[in-house]
């Protein structure tokens, strides 16, 4: 008993012209359209790489490329970023063994960026022959964290502390150093540049505005008039200007409201700034998760006899965080373009230390166009690879389908 | 406990009363009640006394370093100078007044940057669901290009190699009515003549009488059942009075003021610095990419059955466009559109970094030279909260007038 050919074979695709004549050609005002928008775009390709080719100077870019990463870190003691690097790799290696399609995106992402500067045909004063296979190796670490982690499958609690851990050792030991030590000496953070800074400024953002989040949105959501009443003021007030001017009170007013004698470190006013910032907005974030879980979750375990801080930290936080990961992804995409504000405190962040290369010969000043539309580049793949792995996620995730 | 007791009452009756006492003797560490008292109590004191403690920090602080915690510096003479101050102004006049300048400013180019930024954002939100590849992929290319790369950075690409760029007064570059040069953008501009405000009332009235005339024809049609032609009766009226107001008023309304070369510089027309051109071609392109999504996704929330349904039923495509998709998706369009306003009004205070001198460049200057920093702080952000605060009780309004009204 063969049961073939019951159902029809699925059609196949349409040919390349059937294509174009149903998606570009299905009428004629479409047609018009069609035509008049290749014209217009085969112009603009043709100056764009014309421009890019043989108009554009990329001196300034090919010169400082390494101002751009790291801005004035000792060029010396540079392999602490790159073992920093390499610390990343292999937690992200290990995350995606782990969690698989949630991490997925970003591993790739990290690993395509690597491979693609390590591989890159164009020669680059930094990227020795040492340098290209320190980056494959980093490449290397990731697939090794992937096997360690689909083989092992380390539970998750382990691998965020691991995470907490390694991101605490790459700031507070291997980017700062030590006063008195000779193998990591201090590196004060007023070198500190480039697109490094950017990065550690968003990813600290989050992390430290996460708890501060959650606080304020059950504080938003409490029935203790004086708790609500301050949590809604807060995130309103933060909410309602804009980051340039908060960014600009904590780098003037900050001292004023400690006391006397308390000194900050500029980047870390700066870091302040954007987690007070990022708060509000988390905590928005998270109040949209706990809203969405269901009364009937909160009565059962109201049933089942927990009091109301157990079910809020074992039944309702879990699920509601669950649902927000997207979000709080997206956050940390804006949060990353927002840093760029960061410059009116005079930190060389990756648009700061462009506006620099810029201001440090005559020639560079004619050439403004190429760095900020480099750094416009650079903002633009690392962005849009974030929130493609973040869309990737919620696919994982099933978000909407649940 | 309360399970408990309630066990008791199903066991037996009589033992009401024991049960009650019982009630009674619940310890106050375990009372709801007193727990929520207690938890509101120590709230209100930690949560007042960080308050007091950063407050007395602050006054002390300002004392040490003798900084001023009135507003009586309002009234001083700014002596700072503000470039293109919209309004008569010059470093002589007080700082209240700077103040001032700074906050117009802002709406200026905020209210234009709205108005733009809806009609650009609805064009490539229209564009990007449309049925030819080719135009939904260039607005894909445009939303994804502006999404992905911070304001800051746009601004500073349309303002260093562009606006920054353009050639001294000298060789200004003449495109038809418009000459650019490094002093600004200079275009010819209709101005009111000396019957301008007659032919302004005109209009004034030819829009109130179209209105009437739409909602009179209007009802009658409804009523009757005979077409009206109201719109187009409407659409001549609105016509037809400002045109014979304009030949009332006499002498030409309206003149052209066309910028003529006095010296060294341009006057006359109307004058766009470059600073404030580049503000606002980056900040109404960055927005016009968020609304065009805002705007793809409330038409896509109106299910392709209405469209069909209603095709079905013989209205025309306007009517199906103007009376069945644009009233339902407004309802999910306008409290995301609301945020990218806000936003707008927000990202404006970027222009401090590309010299336009609006509400936060003038503080900021005030802060620099006077050392006046809390009190000119508390009044700038005071000023965006309120600008928020504004604008969103006006959308708010207008959204739930719009929206369905549910039990």
């Amino acid at each position: 008993m063969t049961v073939t050919n019951q159902s029809a074979a699925p059609p196949k695709p349409p040919g390349p012209i059937k294509w174009a004549r149903k998606n570009l050609f299905n009428s004629w005002f479409n047609a018009l359209l069609t035509i008049v928008s290749l014209v217009i775009i085969y112009f603009i390709l043709r100056a764009l790489i014309q421009w890019v080719l043989f108009f554009a100077d990329w001196s300034p870019i090919v010169e400082f490329p390494l101002l751009l990463m790291v801005g004035q870190y000792p060029r010396e003691q540079l392999w602490r970023v790159g073992l920093s690097v390499s610390i990343f790799s292999l937690l992200m290696g290990v995350s995606w063994g782990v969690w698989k399609g949630l991490i997925q995106g970003f591993a790739l992402t990290l690993g395509g960026f690597l491979a693609v500067l390590a591989l890159m045909p164009y020669p680059l004063d930094f990227l020795t022959i040492d340098v290209r296979l320190l980056l494959l190796m980093n490449v290397g670490l990731i697939l090794l964290g992937y096997w360690f982690g689909s083989a092992r499958k380390p539970r998750g609690n382990y691998i965020f502390i691991t995470w907490m851990i390694g991101a605490g050792i790459i700031v507070l030991v291997l980017l700062s150093g030590f006063a008195n030590s000779r193998l990591i000496p201090s590196v004060p953070t007023t070198v500190w540049g480039g697109l490094m800074v950017t990065l550690l400024l968003a990813v600290g953002g989050i992390v430290f505005s996460f708890p501060i989040g959650v606080m304020l949105a059950f504080g938003r959501r409490s029935n203790l008039p004086v708790v609500k009443g301050f949590s809604t003021a807060f995130i309103e007030t933060i909410r309602g200007v804009p980051l340039i001017t908060i960014l600009f009170m904590f780098s003037l007013i900050l001292t004023v409201f400690l006391p006397t004698g308390s000194r900050f470190d500029r980047l870390l006013r700066a870091l302040i700034g954007i987690t007070i910032f990022s708060a509000a907005y988390m905590a928005e974030n998270i109040r949209g998760g706990l809203q969405a879980i269901p009364l009937g979750q909160i009565e059962a375990a109201k049933a089942v006899g927990m009091n109301s801080l157990q079910i809020n930290l074992l039944i309702v936080l879990p699920q509601a965080l669950r649902l927000v990961i997207p979000a709080i992804v997206g956050q940390f995409i804006s949060l990353f373009k927002d840093t760029t504000l960061v410059i009116i405190l005079g930190i060389n962040e990756l648009l700061g230390i462009g506006r620099s290369v810029i201001n440090s010969s005559p020639e560079f000043v004619q050439l403004q166009l190429e760095v900020y539309a480099f750094i416009a580049l650079l903002f633009w793949i690392i962005s849009y690879a974030m929130s493609y792995s973040a869309r990737q996620l919620e696919i994982a995730m099933g978000v909407g389908e649940r | 406990m309360v399970a408990r007791s309630w066990n008791k009452f199903l066991v037996s009756t009589e033992q009401l009363s024991e049960v009650t006492t019982e009630h009674q003797a619940i310890p106050f560490y375990r009372d709801e009640r007193v727990l929520r008292w207690a938890a509101q109590i120590v709230s209100a004191v930690l949560l007042i006394g960080l308050l007091v403690w950063i407050i007395v920090n602050f006054i002390q602080a300002a004392d040490a370093r003798g900084m001023a915690l009135n507003f009586k510096f309002l009234n001083d003479p700014a002596e700072f100078p503000i470039s293109d101050p919209v309004l008569p102004y010059d470093p002589s006049r007080t700082f209240g007044y700077a103040f001032l300048v700074g906050i117009i400013k802002t709406l200026l180019v905020s209210a234009i940057g709205i108005v733009f930024a809806t009609i650009l954002g609805t064009i490539i939100g229209l564009a990007r669901m449309s049925s030819n590849w080719l135009i939904s992929h260039i607005a894909l290319a445009y939303i994804e290009f502006h999404r992905n790369i911070p304001l800051l950075v746009l601004l500073f690409l349309w303002y260093f190699p562009v606006f920054a760029q353009f050639p001294p007064v000298e060789e200004s570059i003449h495109a038809g009515p418009v000459i650019i040069n490094s002093r600004g953008i200079y275009s010819t501009w209709p101005r009111l003549g000396s019957g301008g405000v007659v032919w302004l009332i005109s209009i004034a009235v030819g829009i109130i009488l179209a209105i009437t005339a739409w909602k009179v024809l209007e009802k009658r049609q409804v009523d009757t059942g005979k077409s009206t032609y109201y719109a187009l009766i409407s659409l001549a009226i609105v016509i037809i009075v400002p045109t014979i107001g304009w030949f009332a008023a006499g002498s030409s309304p309206l003149y052209l003021d066309v910028p003529v070369l006095e010296g060294f510089n341009y006057s006359g027309g109307l004058r766009m610095t470059p600073e404030f051109a580049a503000l606002l071609i980056g900040l109404t392109m960055y927005t016009a990419a968020f609304i065009a999504e805002v705007v793809r996704a409330g038409i896509q929330a109106v299910s392709k059955g209405q469209t069909e349904a209603a095709r079905a039923v013989g209205l025309s495509f306007f009517q199906v466009i103007g009376l069945i998709i644009l009233p339902q998706a407004l309802r999910v369009i306008i409290p995301p559109l609301i945020s990218q306003y806000l936003n707008l009004i927000k990202n404006s205070s970027l222009a401090l970094f590309i010299g336009y001198q609006e509400l936060f460049s003038v503080g900021k200057i005030a802060i620099n030279q006077a050392g006046r920093a809390v009190p000119v702080f508390a009044m700038v952000m005071f000023t965006y909260l309120f600008m928020s605060l504004i604008v969103s009780w006006i959308l708010n309004w207008y959204n739930r007038r719009i929206q369905f009204i549910e039990k």
